[in-house]
């Protein structure tokens, strides 16, 4: 009686949670479908919204920009994230260890707007111009930390042993980290890369601070854009980027099932 | 490359980036929230430049002054825009816990090959843009939007409510935001939790609330402080959330830095409320760090 209740219970909370995550979305996508101006009105179905976007030069230009500075930044990310999630993990003593966890771990939970005020303020006073490089150096020191933490817990459940047979049978550190350790943490590395490459697609804060004049990213044209007021192309556009990032997380947990099973 | 040359890489790389990109930084802004606002480009009176020489830096530390502090704490707007900031994500924070313990606690309890598919359901919002996430609620919150004409429509309310641009939709904006991040830690704990021990105290008797309350609760605290934590402190920052979803009645201490720096381009006042903002929040940042650390140690 009593588990038949709390098994109700978990039914509800996962209904709820679902449709409370899940809702906004659904509208969102519906109603870019919606031939009328209006955006909470239905009048009738038309792709009007999603031809209008290809038209628009600026949006198509923001969201090149976009992706260019997510990939590179994700790069980035991806090789101090790992060498800092090995540095936490292999090295358990080290001049420094404290701070440097601290600053591994701190971007992921520090306001952006601190961020990237003191990232302007830095570029500010190298005398660097703002545009494509400082976006993605903005975005790989805020991403980092999320790939040191996910590569991390595939580190930690590691098996050393692999590594010290391989340096006994005679493999140099750089065989040993090329031919072993990096193959086997390599699904983290992977996650670890896309999580940075997302992240950077969806910031606008840090970007706003530390753009230039020319490299304007695709969320800060929708943020303007939004500002003015509601209108049906935002969401043709966030509708094409969901089903673009739905599509690679499917790809990519496929992938790594293929992985999976291959071994 | 030798043993000791690799450990110098491993450890100096990631470092040196993050000293020079996150570290180095807050001291700018620290040295920019002493100096004055002024009309040029950029727009500051620059204090301590290296080439200036020590009698220069004398000089110049005398100019040095906590105007802008004055300026904030003397002014209501800030302090309040303080307070609210707090009081919005511990709000927040705690709804979110009410809402996504029993979300995780439902997952972590359902049957195995059905978890990885659940995790996933609640990372791919967060995979979409936050800014679109945020956007969709106007929609649905504005007098004439779409939750407004349900309640209309099924005749529960007889005039719209208005939600759109006050602090309960703010609410809503970061609750929805946020969940994942909560929901996620306190899995990730629930899901390890030994299930041998609630069996235990079933067969010698105890009440599943009991036992809830004694045993698993107990158990999952290291996820509910991970997961507060990951969750309060950037909300005590938040600025698209308040922007688009508050109007202009609500204000945060982030959208007030972001005003100050882009549209009054007042760049030593935004630097002191980040200053300020830090000091609040390095207590809360420390206690996150420590607690991720432990659980990176505990899972080896």
């Amino acid at each position: 009686m009593t588990s038949q209740r709390s098994r109700a219970l978990d039914a509800t909370a996962l209904t709820l949670g679902f449709a409370f995550l899940y809702l906004p979305i659904v509208i969102l996508v519906i109603f870019s479908f919606n031939a009328s101006q209006l955006v909470t009105v239905w009048g009738g179905f038309s792709t009007r919204w999603y031809a209008a976007i290809w038209q628009n030069r600026q949006l198509m230009d923001a969201a090149w920009m976009t992706l260019k500075v997510a990939a590179a930044s994700a790069a980035f990310a991806t090789v101090v994230g790992t060498l800092a999630a090995l540095a936490l993990t292999r090295y358990a003593r080290f001049r420094g260890r404290t701070l440097f966890s601290g600053l591994v771990y701190a971007p992921i939970v520090m306001p952006e707007v601190i961020t990237g005020l003191s990232l302007l303020l830095l570029f500010v006073s190298l005398g660097i111009d703002r545009g494509f490089w400082t976006v993605t150096v903005a975005h790989a020191t805020f991403t980092c930390g999320f790939v040191a933490v996910v590569v991390q817990s595939r580190l930690v459940t590691f098996d050393r042993s692999l590594e010290e047979a391989a340096a006994d049978l005679g493999a140099t550190p750089a065989q040993v980290f090329w031919r072993i350790t990096l193959p086997i943490i390599a699904p983290a590395v992977v996650a670890g890369f896309l999580l940075a490459f997302t992240l950077s697609l969806d910031d606008l804060v840090l970007a706003s601070f530390t753009t230039g004049p020319g490299s304007t990213t695709l969320p800060m044209r929708i943020y303007s854009q939004v500002r003015l007021g509601v209108t049906p192309e935002i969401n043709a556009i966030s509708t094409l980027m969901i089903a673009a990032v739905t599509v690679l997380v499917i790809a990519a947990s496929l992938a790594t099932k293929r992985s999976a099973a291959a071994h | 490359m030798s043993e000791r040359a690799t450990r110098r890489t491993i450890i100096l790389v990631p470092y040196l980036w993050l000293a020079l990109f996150f570290l180095v930084p807050f001291a700018i802004v620290a040295k920019m929230s002493l100096s004055q606002v002024a009309t040029a480009i950029p727009p500051y009176v620059p204090v301590f430049g290296l080439a200036d020489g020590p009698a220069g830096w004398f000089a110049k530390a005398r100019e040095l002054s906590l105007d802008n502090y004055g300026v904030i704490v003397g002014d209501r707007l800030y302090v309040d825009a303080f307070l609210a900031s707090l009081r919005i994500a511990a709000i927040g924070t705690a709804i979110l816990l009410v809402i996504g313990y029993p979300i995780a606690h439902a997952m972590a309890r359902a049957p195995e090959r059905w978890r990885p598919i659940l995790v996933m359901a609640v990372i791919l919002p967060f995979w979409t843009s936050f800014l679109i996430r945020v956007y969709a609620w106007i929609g649905i919150l504005k007098p004439e939007g779409l939750l407004n004409e349900l309640l209309l429509g099924l005749g529960l309310i007889g005039t719209p409510l208005q939600i759109a641009n006050t602090e309960t939709a703010v609410l809503i904006g970061v609750v929805y935001s946020y969940l994942p991040f909560m929901v996620l830690p306190l899995y990730a704990t629930l899901e390890r939790m030994d299930r041998t021990l609630l069996e235990a105290a079933q067969d010698l008797g105890c009440p599943p609330w009991k036992a809830f309350w004694r045993i698993t609760l107990p158990l999952s605290l290291p996820g509910i402080v991970a997961g507060c934590f990951l969750c309060f402190i950037p909300i005590t920052g938040e600025v698209v959330i308040p922007d688009l979803l508050g109007g202009s009645d609500t204000l945060m201490i982030g959208k007030t830095l972001w005003t100050e720096f882009f549209s009054n381009r007042d760049w030593p006042v935004a630097s002191a409320v980040a200053v300020l903002l830090l000091v609040i929040l390095v207590g809360p940042i420390m206690v996150y760090q420590r607690q991720q650390a432990r659980q990176m140690e505990a899972g080896r």
